[in-house]
């Protein structure tokens, strides 16, 4: 069967299974649809947990940056992970034991303030929407590269789907075809792994591929050859990096307090039975996530080595047709700086900015001819990171039906975590803004009602950013991870392990930590991105790591405040010792 | 109304008998998280980035030591960490007699009622 025909069978498969879930799984009740009624078995969970964190970044942009960056990847691999540590020890469990339905609920009640609730929910707001705007592009860019549909249908189809399994499955719906979704996506990622790995090491697995030999007869190793191949060509080692020890630091710190403070990932660990649940759910969930996170690091390295084999030095004329596809799409652009139809790959940009292709036609070996500026450096190969995992299958020359799973699992990926996104904005809107603070008379039915509603509003605005991503997207990424690092995860952690800290305390502290981060990430990324450079940095920290200093801070204040101010009240005292100990979380329930 | 659970039996009679356990057990709990945050610092922040440099003069395989903390190792660390955790603690819950293992799932109807 042709390569596009099984590309459309596998993401209409996967399509129609995620909809035959949702009907299935329909939720009745608001507790249904916040936390699927509380009772997902932990394992289960973990695989959704790991569905709802893996988004399109993950799946599609990840392996990407680390064949480009080498050892300076490892922040992602690191702090990705490591955050889940700090879940599973430090959050999870005492979260499900308070046993309410957002992350809002937990500061509001614990810090016995409307205000700090809805300091939450702007916080979890922003952070979400953030987080969403990359998810809808991820699906524009497998729509319009696999299924040859315009990026706005690809995002009306994408937004479809989800509108039926997040607006009327609710939690229920999401949770289950999470598990579905994962499925698809670490089949989709491991196979062209294993291939890749085969191909270039002998060994079909590729954590153990990447520390062997290559088998073409030099004996050497991958990262050895690797390190070579890029020094002839003027880049720096791969296994070195090029970003200073601090804030290769700070960067890991920012992501793994960031992904413990991240609203979607933390409301997964409420829709487990009980308080050990929630702990072990975090275990499976890490495990879960470890298959694609380990593997992504050795399909990083394979690729960059792949890549540089079949691009460099080959005349256009001969380029392989992925090449050609990609060039189609705006994703991959060669400029003949010294007219010989070779392309030469070397360090530097080839030219200034991403490509600007010129509507007079092709140059003289047939390639897209470009109007950006050329830089006087060798390079004449462009290269968008996106694409590496994407066309990987293409690259190793994988059959057709690798490449169909691949863009299916690229789908999965950016759905699932969309939806879990959604979710969250939409429970914070009709529980946490209406039920809890503007309108606490509302019926059940009608919170359900406006959840879904919230949905639904939350969608049309995702699906609008995907269609027309506004430019500050891809810049402000940073943002999602230092703003939880720095405002919701010392709130909550404090809120469990210190009974001393106050309303004003915890108030202080968040908004110290949130408008310090996002003035610092705003001036480097919006305002004055000509300045982003290590020489004004504060203490050579990029906006990527500057999350640790916003959540230093965050605690300095939030102690200093609380010291000077009053004692929280006896119930709280009553509150913190109850969550601490494990015993008793159906009893919790509260209302 | 606002009712916070606590334990369903012991409410009045035992309330000092029960804090003194629960803060034993807290602290027993404190003491083990500082040894496990020790360790994942150490495997991430420590192996995978202050002393890599030093580590890279070490392969296992065909990876250089510090490397292979900084995008494998860690990572099973990681996994064996939070097992470990949910293993000890678990032991030390039973011990104080405050585990939930005798806790069913929440009713899946109108539990938020």
């Amino acid at each position: 069967m042709e390569t596009q025909t099984l590309i459309y069978l596998f993401v209409g498969a996967s399509f129609a299974l995620y909809i035959g879930i949702a009907i299935w799984s329909r939720a009745s009740s608001t507790k249904e649809f916040y936390v699927a009624g509380g009772g997902v078995n932990p394992v289960v969970n973990g695989m959704a947990t790991a569905a709802d964190w893996m988004s399109a970044a993950s799946f599609i942009s990840m392996a990407g940056i680390i064949a480009f960056a080498g050892y300076d990847g490892s922040v992602y691999l690191m702090g990705w992970t490591g955050g889940y540590v700090l879940l599973a020890l430090l959050l999870a469990p005492y979260l499900r034991k308070f046993g309410q339905f957002t992350v809002p609920d937990f500061i509001g009640t614990r810090y016995y303030s409307k205000a700090a609730r809805v300091v939450a929910v702007i916080c979890l707001i922003f952070i979400s929407f953030t987080y969403i705007a990359g998810q809808m592009r991820g699906v524009g860019i497998v729509f319009s590269r696999f299924l040859d549909v315009p990026i706005l249908w690809g995002v009306i189809i994408g937004m479809g789907i989800v509108f039926v399994y997040a607006v009327l499955g609710g939690m229920k719906g999401i949770t289950y075809t999470q598990v579905a979704q994962y499925c698809v996506l670490i089949f989709a990622y491991m196979v062209p792994a294993f291939f890749l790995s085969f191909m270039i090491t002998g060994n079909p697995i590729p954590q153990f591929g990447l520390g062997s030999q290559v088998s073409d007869g030099s004996s050497l190793y991958v990262l050895e050859k690797l390190n070579l191949v890029l020094m002839d060509l003027g880049f720096g080692q791969y296994t070195e990096g090029s970003k200073s020890m601090i804030d290769v630091f700070c960067i890991t710190l920012a992501l793994m307090v960031g992904t413990a403070g991240l609203p979607h990932v933390i409301v997964r660990f409420f829709t487990v039975p009980k308080a050990s649940d929630a702990r072990r759910s975090a275990g499976w969930a890490l495990i879960f996530i470890a298959l694609l996170y380990t593997t992504a690091g050795p399909v990083g390295a394979f690729a960059r080595l792949n890549f540089v084999d079949t691009v460099n030095e080959t005349h256009y004329a001969e380029a392989p047709e992925w090449f050609t596809n990609w060039e189609a799409n705006d994703l991959i652009a060669w400029r003949d700086k010294n007219g010989d139809g070779v392309m030469q790959y070397r360090a530097g940009d080839a030219f200034a900015g991403s490509p600007e292709f010129s509507e007079s036609g092709v140059g003289n070996s047939g390639e897209r001819l470009l109007d950006n500026t050329a830089t006087v450096n060798e390079n004449e190969v462009y290269v968008d990171r996106d694409i590496m995992v994407l066309a990987n299958p293409e690259i190793g020359n994988l059959p057709g039906w690798v490449i169909a799973l691949v863009a299916a699992g690229g789908l999965a990926a950016a759905l699932s975590t969309a939806a879990g996104l959604l979710l969250v904005i939409s429970s914070s809107v009709s529980h946490d803004l209406l039920k809890s603070t503007f309108k606490p008379d509302i019926s059940e039915k009608g919170e359900l009602l406006a959840a879904r509603i919230a949905a639904t509003a939350a969608i049309v605005v995702a699906g609008y950013l995907g269609i027309y991503p506004p430019g500050w997207v891809a810049q402000v990424v940073a943002f999602a991870f230092g703003l939880a690092a720095a405002s919701l995860f010392p709130a909550i952690f404090m809120g469990i392990f210190s009974k001393r800290m106050n309303r004003e305390g915890a108030i202080a502290g968040m908004v110290a930590g949130l408008t310090s981060t996002f003035l610092y990430i705003a001036y480097f990324k919006l305002w004055e991105p000509a300045a982003n450079t290590a020489e004004n940095w504060l203490f050579g920290i990029s906006p990527e790591g500057i999350g640790v200093v916003g959540m230093v801070l965050n605690f300095a204040v939030a102690i200093g405040v609380a010291r000077m101010t009053a004692k929280p009240p006896a119930e709280i005292d009553a509150l913190v010792e109850n969550i601490r100990v494990p015993r008793g979380a159906g009893a919790a329930r509260v209302h | 109304m606002h009712c916070l659970g606590g334990d369903s039996m012991s409410e009045h009679e035992h309330e000092s008998a029960a804090g003194e356990s629960n803060s034993r057990y807290w602290t027993a709990n404190i003491r083990l998280l500082l040894t496990l945050m020790a360790i994942w610092f150490a495997v991430s922040f420590g192996a995978g980035i202050l002393f890599r440099d030093w580590l890279n003069q070490f392969m296992l395989g065909g990876y250089p030591l510090g490397f292979w903390f900084a995008q494998q190792g860690s990572i099973y660390t990681f996994i064996a960490l939070i097992f470990f955790y949910n293993w000890r603690i678990h032991k030390i819950e039973q011990s104080f007699n405050l585990d939930d293992d005798d806790e069913v799932a929440a009713s899946m109807e109108g539990g938020a009622g």
